[in-house]
């Protein structure tokens, strides 16, 4: 069964199949191609483009305008532009040096990481490949966590942490993600997991691997892809995480970029959007540069999320 | 004879529960940590704070049981109805036009043209940095005061914005944050599009050879094929926008104004819980929470028979 599913996955399937046959196309049919529906297709979807990403770039060159510049202004290219704003962010909050912000998020993104990757494989390998009682309770348990609003479950996890005086400190944020609490990134790497062919989990234990054996050597080596996909969506997401932050960490210094930013926000008076804006931009930038280099990670990662669900 | 037949059946059979029991424990073993997690920090939690919405408690003195006092008292406090609405009508509204937003793009890009995936991470971005605090604030310059927006309305001869822009108006800060949710529809569409893709070419030669246009061939083959997509979608951007809380937060300042007009559920119960201590009142409203978000779930899987079509599926 999994070993006919891996290989339709490589056979190229009726929609891709035209566009995979293109380079073997004449120069003629393939010019053709770039008929008036083409030009239709791109000048459409690239008017749709520039509504959906304006937004983003009136951010990016706003933050190269003095702040008396920015609001009213639909222009996007700036009159007495320059780098002052990101000057003006660098230097900090309150005392507070940028940098601290920027390495508070990235010792919780990557922590974020460590712990999903360990936590979500090792209970991914649980649901797919081994037979246990309770498995399809636990299954259901697992999904439904995924459908659960997380509030129900704050207000006594704050009560505890609180009192445990972990306030202050990145372990309630970290815990759960060591715990495999993100069922999304299960979820995601079981689907993975039953995609690979069985024959080498039983090649495995003729062998004579044992559970531990086979999920090391054979299977995590092969789920490098779902692997990457749930590190940089766990990265992302801790990254621009803000409620969870908002609860528990109460000293500037502690800040992630997230709180960083509002408080910018809050203190700055509201005539400097220009620093605001570069600040927003900062915060942004290691998201979008994950995007830039793994987005066909990230976009497949969403795709398969909803097929045989 | 018979001794070695039952000889014969018992040690397989015996080492097949021998297996089994090692399988079983090699199972449990896999499964502690999430199963500690979900132990600790899901299913322990959401028992205390059922307890906890029967009690009034604010953290320093012990809890103080008072029955259904907190429930009774949400439906007469007038901040709970108005997030209660304005809820509802982000999630009916939003909801919505998020995954129209997403079917009508990914249908435009389900096409073989050059550029494909190029577009499709393109429009994706914004899905992933739309919930952040940078982007609640780009929105907030953008709608704010005699921002682009509000320009933008006046040239086309909109109505002008009052003080303080789109942000200021109660009346207008819920379409600007329906705005900033459909901006997102990146995420839905990937998915929309995963699914076209897996619909068979032959129903649409099928379908052309019997005469169905364009829009018969869409409510006839790509509707019924996608409705499972569909309805994923519908249920995950259903639920997810009942938590709306960073963008709110940030555009009125933690406040839920102007007017109570981005008083969302999630917002109000963190003021509850975390600004005024109400940890139970808190916990009640985070129970009915729960309780809409269920019974909207199983109503969608519900009608989901009527018009959901597992094309010749044999799961």
């Amino acid at each position: 069964m999994s070993a006919t599913q891996t290989q339709t996955r490589s056979v190229p399937t009726t929609a891709g199949e035209d566009r995979q046959t293109t380079p073997l196309l004449p120069p003629r049919t393939r010019r053709r191609r770039w008929g008036w529906k083409s030009v239709v297709f791109h000048v459409f979807a690239l008017a749709v483009l520039v509504v959906i990403l304006y937004p983003a770039v009136w951010m990016l060159m706003s933050s190269f305008k003095p702040g008396n510049e920015i609001i009213g202004s639909v222009d996007l290219i700036p009159r007495n532009g320059g780098f002052q704003n990101y000057v003006t962010a660098l230097k900090g909050i309150g005392g507070i040096s940028f940098w601290t912000f920027v390495a508070n998020s990235l010792i919780l993104a990557v922590a974020s990481v460590v712990g999903v990757v360990l936590s979500c494989s090792v209970t991914a390998y649980a649901f797919a490949r081994i037979s246990f009682p309770g498995r399809r309770l636990f299954f259901a348990c697992m999904i439904a966590t995924m459908l659960l609003p997380f509030h129900v479950v704050i207000i006594p996890q704050y009560i505890v942490f609180n009192q445990l005086g972990l306030i202050n400190t990145y372990w309630p944020l970290l815990l759960g993600k060591f715990l495999a609490a993100d069922a999304f990134f299960v979820f995601l790497m079981i689907q993975f997991m039953r995609g690979l062919p069985r024959e080498l989990d039983e090649a495995a234990r003729i062998d004579g691997a044992g559970h531990v054996r086979t999920f090391v050597s054979v299977i995590l080596p092969l789920m490098k892809p779902a692997l990457v996909t749930s590190s940089i969506f766990a990265f992302i997401w801790s990254w621009n995480d803000f409620f969870g932050p908002l609860l528990y960490l109460k000293d500037p210094g502690t800040y992630t970029m997230p709180l960083a930013l509002r408080l910018y926000v809050d203190q700055t008076s509201t005539s400097d959007y220009g620093a605001q804006m570069a600040m927003a931009i900062l915060a942004l930038l290691p998201v979008v540069v994950f995007f830039m280099a793994f987005q066909r990670y990230l976009v497949a990662g969403v795709a398969t999320q909803g097929l045989k669900g | 004879m018979t001794a070695t037949a039952t000889l014969r059946t018992t040690t397989p059979r015996r080492a097949r529960s021998v297996r089994a029991r090692r399988e079983a424990r090699a199972g449990y073993a896999f499964l502690s940590p999430w199963l500690l997690g979900f132990v600790a920090l899901t299913a322990g939690p959401m028992i205390a704070s059922l307890y906890l919405s029967f009690t009034n408690y604010n953290l320093f003195a012990a809890p103080k049981f008072t029955g259904l006092d907190n429930y009774v008292r949400l439906f007469s406090d007038p901040n709970f109805l108005q997030a209660v609405k304005v809820t509802g009508l982000y999630v009916l509204v939003g909801t919505p036009l998020k995954l129209i937003a997403a079917l009508a793009v990914a249908m435009l890009l389900n096409q073989p043209r050059r550029g494909q995936g190029f577009y499709r991470s393109a429009f994706y971005l914004p899905s992933l940095i739309g919930g952040s605090v940078s982007i609640a604030i780009v929105w907030k310059a953008m709608f704010i005061d005699k921002g682009i927006v509000a320009q933008i309305g006046s040239f086309f001869g909109g109505p002008p914005a009052g003080e303080g822009g789109w942000v200021g108006d109660p009346g207008r800060t819920l379409p600007m944050l329906i705005l900033l949710t459909v901006w997102q529809f990146g995420a839905p569409m990937v998915i929309f599009l995963a699914g076209l893709k897996q619909v068979p070419a032959e129903l649409y030669e099928a379908a052309s050879v019997d005469g169905a246009g364009a829009v018969r061939r869409f409510f006839s083959v790509t509707l019924p094929m996608l409705s499972p997509v569909l309805f994923f979608n519908l249920l995950l951007e259903t639920i997810h926008a009942f938590q709306i809380f960073n963008s709110a937060y940030i555009i009125s300042n933690g406040s839920g104004g102007p007017a109570g007009s981005t008083l969302f559920y999630t917002l109000y119960l963190y003021l509850r819980g975390f600004r005024d201590f109400q940890m139970g009142y808190a916990s009640a409203m985070a129970w009915v929470l729960v309780i809409v978000v269920g019974i909207v779930t199983v109503m969608l899987f519900r009608t989901s028979r009527a018009w959901v079509h597992y094309a010749g599926d044999e799961r």
